[in-house]
């Protein structure tokens, strides 16, 4: 069941910040959630994302910023049973059945679902008299999940939920995840597993070394996430005219090499053959989320890698 | 929304680590029939050897008993667990309330056990005296089982159990729980006088004359509690990072 007004004004991250010593891992970060969307924060590992679900579940304190859960702090939000997540780290507790754990989860909530359903629907059941210590990784992650949902919480938050689930058992997770988060809940997870955030998010964030480089509709993010790079060694070209060849959508430098982002590589590839017959040590780069993430955040000072960053973000188009 | 739950798990938890309980339980037998047997007759402090080191044993199982939360703390925490509970609405003081309790559950089935081992050798008190010794020795535990969670909130698993082991073996050889005391006057004496487990060790005595502890064993308990559990509510309030 929806809590009545519970979800009215959404989660609202504003200018977020958060540093671990010299390391900044999450930089001024405005995020706003609207109640029941579903949003994936999708980047490569060590990108700020669990991060930041830490400071909107208010298990650690931004530097700066601020965050609403709901109109709430997030340890308020927390307090009314709002929030439910699964989070990266967790060994199960030790010494209980699974059922036993979903249990003790469920009794923490002022409106929790019922247990049996709550494990039949997860696939809980069948080792719910099991100890937790027993159960394989992707049995804990059932429980795992099973725990996250049994309080009914209006905001679920899953830090990459299928991390370590095969194939299969990542279908059947995203299948349980919609049965339960059909009924107007506020959904937000971590992936960076760009076909996991395409088909099960209508939003999809794009975030790397702690900014937010894109923030739109799945479909309009996938696109531009999975373009194809050509990189090629062409001392001396015109940026510009790069940037303007059929197929393009942006153009850098780096030393003699250039990248170019495509939207279509193979109009881009031909036009640039023709243009410049000088172009050598071709490479065309494919769609890994994590290569795309590489290529356009890569590099070595933290003020280049600033510039490249906002490329980046130019690259891919700020859909905000 | 119930602590019930939370209350019965926490002690199914406990009592299904087997192993953990039976050494807790065994541990002070087994030491206090190896060292008393032989000197039965003997005296100690003043009073007899029997007496001294059944409450020295039922001191030593009970400290075991009352810092044991906090391994399960270190546990749950390195574990990422402690991280799942705190974004959910279990309040902090049911979850410490429960862990307090379960010491307790513990550390009084390993007391009474030493007390029949006690009887056993020819010790022998009225009732008012087994049941003011009792709770000498509960109210002297307050201090452990705060230790025992700021050692928990404070160390990984792995650093806990010699720390915990070490500390607990400390209190026990300046308080007097191995059979012998380090000092009887001078300034190893007054340090002695200011550690909770010696007040522990003396409830002995002090059962055996009634009337409870002097001031200054109220004040040593009563303030290694407040310093620690103070320590121990901001040990668990340091925010719950990742690793």
């Amino acid at each position: 069941m929806v809590h009545h007004n519970a979800q009215a004004g959404g989660i609202v991250l504003s200018r977020l910040s958060k540093s671990f010593g010299q390391v900044r891992a999450v930089r001024s970060v405005d995020l706003t959630v609207a109640p029941g969307e579903t949003v994936a924060l999708l980047g490569p590992n060590g990108a700020g994302k669990s991060t930041t679900i830490d400071m909107m579940l208010g298990l650690t304190h931004p530097d700066a910023g601020t965050v609403s859960v709901f109109g709430r702090a997030p340890a308020a939000a927390v307090r009314a049973g709002w929030v439910g997540g699964m989070l990266q780290t967790g060994s199960l507790l030790e010494h209980l059945k699974a059922g036993e754990l979903v249990r003790l989860m469920a009794s923490y909530y002022p409106h929790p679902l019922a247990v049996a359903d709550v494990l039949r629907l997860t696939g809980a059941a069948e080792f719910a008299d099991q100890l937790t210590t027993k159960l394989s990784g992707g049995q804990a992650q059932r429980v795992r999940f099973a725990a996250a949902l049994v309080g009914d919480p209006d905001l679920l938050v899953l830090d990459e939920p299928t991390a370590g689930i095969d194939v299969a058992g990542r279908h059947e997770f995203w299948q349980a995840m919609r049965t339960v988060a059909g009924r107007g809940k506020t959904v937000l997870f971590a992936t960076h597993y760009l076909e996991e955030a395409d088909a099960y998010a209508d939003r999809i964030v794009l975030i790397a070394r702690g900014r937010i480089i894109a923030d739109g509709p799945a479909t309009e993010i996938k696109a531009r996430a999975g373009a194809r790079m050509i990189r090629a060694t062409l001392p001396g070209a015109d940026l510009a005219v790069l940037g303007a060849l059929p197929g393009v959508v942006s153009a850098e430098r780096h030393g003699e090499a250039m990248l170019l982002s495509c939207s279509d590589a193979d109009t881009a590839l031909r036009a640039l053959l023709g243009s410049f017959p000088a172009a050598r040590d071709i490479e065309v780069r494919g769609g890994s989320l994590e290569e795309a993430f590489l290529e356009l955040t890569a590099d070595d000072d933290e003020t280049a890698h600033a510039a490249t960053a906002d490329a980046a973000a130019a690259a891919l188009g700020e859909a905000r | 929304m119930s602590s019930v739950t939370h209350f019965r798990y926490e002690i199914v938890r406990t009592f299904r680590n087997r192993i953990f309980y039976a050494v807790t339980l065994a541990l002070p037998l087994v030491l206090f029939y190896a060292v008393a047997s032989g000197q039965r007759t003997a005296t100690q402090d003043g009073i007899s050897f029997p007496l001294y080191f059944m409450t020295a044993m039922a001191v030593y199982g009970a400290m075991f008993a009352a810092v044991s939360p906090g391994a399960r703390i270190a546990r749950d925490r390195t574990g990422g667990w402690t991280r799942q509970v705190r974004i959910t609405p279990l309040r902090a003081r049911t979850d410490i309330a429960a862990k307090v309790i379960t010491a307790y559950l513990i550390a009084l089935p390993s007391v009474v056990l030493v007390f029949l081992a006690g009887v056993s050798l020819g010790v022998r008190l009225d009732a008012t005296q087994w049941l003011e010794l009792g709770g000498l020795l509960l109210a002297g535990l307050t201090p452990f089982v705060a230790l025992g969670i700021l050692l928990g909130y404070l160390l990984r698993a792995d650093t806990l159990t010699p720390v915990i082991g070490g500390v607990v073996v400390l209190f026990a050889l300046v308080g007097g729980v191995y059979g012998f005391q380090l000092a009887h006057s001078g300034p190893l004496f007054d340090v002695m006088k200011a550690i909770p487990s010696y007040w522990l060790v003396q409830a002995g005595k002090t059962a055996l004359g009634g009337g409870g502890w002097p001031a200054q064993g109220w004040i040593v308990i009563a303030a290694w509690t407040a310093v620690l559990v103070a320590a121990a509510t901001l040990a668990y309030r340091r925010p719950a990072a990742r690793g």
